[in-house]
């Protein structure tokens, strides 16, 4: 269970989130939407560590995460992905999720044993999984953007996490690709009993998985509900409209 | 992947034949050579695997060279004893630096690195108690070889002048460091760097502590070039406050970018080439300095992965052609 509560972060005098407060229930799947602009980015900034909050805490589980160091909080079982694609360029396909569990499993402070040969099955499995077997060996740049989009899900998956933030997991795909791959992350959420926060623009695809809904806009939270409850929410409605083109 | 595994063996036997070739001026060469291949590729450690660019690697090269030199001359510790010795103070002072350092990025992580060595220095040019100040240490005794010259003096293969046996010495003594660096940076901490290298920030978010790896990459490397400069020292029959000095720093850089930081031994190539360079166009030319810029000019421009990253592109396309002839002649 991750609580958000009264959340604000101010830039220079700009209210970038004014007092957000969210619940994700363990095992929900949940999505945040809302216009360009409307704290979407800062919020998860804000939940993963990557930022401090000027007032407001995080919780994992009844316990206070609020402003812990990203590596830190990684341990805690809490995985992101980025919105600018974020992976490890020049390395291979197949290095980019190995240095994942390597990491998570603590190997990292290992001086003396070559690193080639671990992990290999469990990194291979989940290459499977995302759909990315084939290119294990390509250099992750080479990738599609679609294809290093999935491959950042994949480094995310590697830490084992217990909740997974989703900074629109399909930004810059086509309609096809973005149905896909949020088919394949709704499948992974669910074999896997993840708690699954993300952001998204499709809203198509957002009204389709989403089992709770957060609407932001300016900062501020304007509607919460069921997809159901959230469609037919006046406030929503008139934001939305407002910029609908 | 075998052939490349002989590689390692290959280069240290040829190394450890090139006394036998009978000139004095090689031997004297090779051991420059081996000492700077081992301070390259303990730079390379941050450089090229960490994505670190240190500007004052120099300081614990001086610091190891300092460390042996005084407890050799003046304490008359046994080489054994005096040599670790400089990598644990190397060591010890990156610890010191580093913590300061790996708090800040980029230029300004390359300025302090920088700062760190001058005061180095500056403690060396002034100290005159400890480190003979400006007129350096001069004759810094060679390790006892006594009992190898006592047998080896019967021996007609193993007969050799004192130089040469801690040429041998060092071949050998560098081997293993380069051994133990090829080790860390193929081991999981080694790859742990390498995401660290590549985006920071996404290292963050698969749980690496960035800052602690770092600091760790930074001790390792000074240690490593404190043993450098502690070979260094006696391979110079001195030791001098310049070894601590900013142009050591950008001498030793510029051999890890001319030979290629995306790889293992290209530092090393980095420090053959440029010391043969060195020798052999300064006696043609009192601008070598000016052959220097245009070949780095080059090099940067034409091949960023440096001598050992343009082999290898060539090699590649020579292999790939080669194939295709094949698959066309099949």
């Amino acid at each position: 269970m991750l609580e958000v509560r009264d959340l604000v972060k101010v830039f220079d005098g700009f209210v970038a989130v004014g007092g957000v407060s969210l619940d994700a229930p363990t095992g929900s799947i949940g999505a945040i939407i809302g216009p360009n602009g409307a704290g979407k980015t800062t919020l998860f900034n804000l939940i993963t560590g990557h930022l401090r909050p000027d007032r407001g805490h995080v919780k994992l589980n009844g316990r206070d995460v609020t402003g812990i160091a990203p590596h830190d909080l990684c341990r805690l079982g809490v995985g992101r992905s980025f919105q600018r694609t974020n992976i490890f360029p020049r390395l291979t396909v197949f290095q980019n999720v190995q240095a994942a569990f390597l990491s998570h499993r603590g190997r990292g402070g290992n001086l003396m044993t070559p690193a080639e040969r671990l992990y290999r099955d469990e990194t291979l499995a989940l290459l499977e999984s995302i759909g990315l077997v084939d290119r294990a060996g390509e250099v992750a740049a080479f990738l599609s953007h679609g294809g290093q989009k999935q491959l950042e899900l994949g480094l995310a998956l590697a830490l084992e996490p217990a909740v997974l933030l989703l900074d629109e997991p399909t930004a810059g795909m086509s309609a096809t690709e973005t149905r896909e791959a949020i088919r394949l992350i709704a499948r992974i959420a669910r074999e896997r009993g993840l708690t699954l926060l993300f952001t998204e623009h499709d809203m198509e695809v957002v009204f389709s998985i989403s089992e709770r809904i957060t609407v932001l806009h300016q900062g501020r939270v304007i509607a919460n509900g069921t997809p159901d409850e959230v469609r037919r929410d006046e406030a929503v409605r008139r934001v939305y409209l407002g910029e609908r083109h | 992947m075998r052939a490349r595994a002989l590689w390692g063996p290959l280069v240290l036997v040829a190394a450890l034949l090139v006394p036998a070739l009978g000139s004095r001026f090689y031997t004297f060469l090779a051991n420059d050579v081996v000492i700077w291949a081992l301070f390259a590729t303990s730079l390379n450690l941050l450089v090229g695997y960490t994505g670190l660019v240190s500007f004052g690697h120099a300081a614990y090269f001086g610091v190891g060279a300092y460390v042996t030199g005084i407890l050799m001359k003046k304490l008359a510790v046994p080489f054994i004893l005096a040599w670790p010795a400089a990598g644990v103070f190397g060591a010890a002072c990156a610890l010191v630096f580093g913590f300061f350092c790996v708090r800040l990025t980029r230029i300004y992580f390359a300025m302090l690195t920088l700062a760190f060595a001058q005061i180095v220095w500056a403690i060396c040019f002034k100290w005159n108690e400890l480190t003979g100040g400006e007129q350096g240490m001069p004759e810094i005794p060679y390790p006892d070889f006594g009992w190898i010259e006592r047998v080896g003096g019967s021996v007609p293969l193993l007969s050799w002048r004192t130089a040469e046996y801690f040429y041998f010495l060092t071949v050998l003594l560098v081997a293993a460091c380069l051994w133990a660096l090829h080790r860390i940076v193929s081991s999981p901490f080694g790859r742990m760097l390498t995401t660290i290298r590549e985006n920071a920030e996404r290292a963050e978010f698969i749980g690496v502590n960035v800052r602690r790896y770092e600091l760790a990459a930074f001790v390792l490397a000074g240690a490593f070039a404190g043993l450098a400069g502690g070979l260094f020292g006696i391979f110079n029959r001195g030791v001098f406050p310049d070894f601590a000095y900013w142009t050591k720093s950008s001498e030793v850089l510029i051999m890890t970018l001319l030979g290629g930081m995306g790889t293992f031994f290209g530092p090393s190539i980095g420090a053959l080439v440029l010391i043969l360079l060195n020798q052999q166009i300064v006696s043609y030319t009192e601008y070598w300095p000016l052959v220097l810029g245009v070949v780095l000019v080059v090099l940067l421009f034409g091949f960023p992965g440096g001598i050992a990253g343009a082999v290898g592109t060539i090699v590649g396309r020579l292999f790939r052609r080669a194939r295709g002839a094949e698959v066309r002649g099949a």
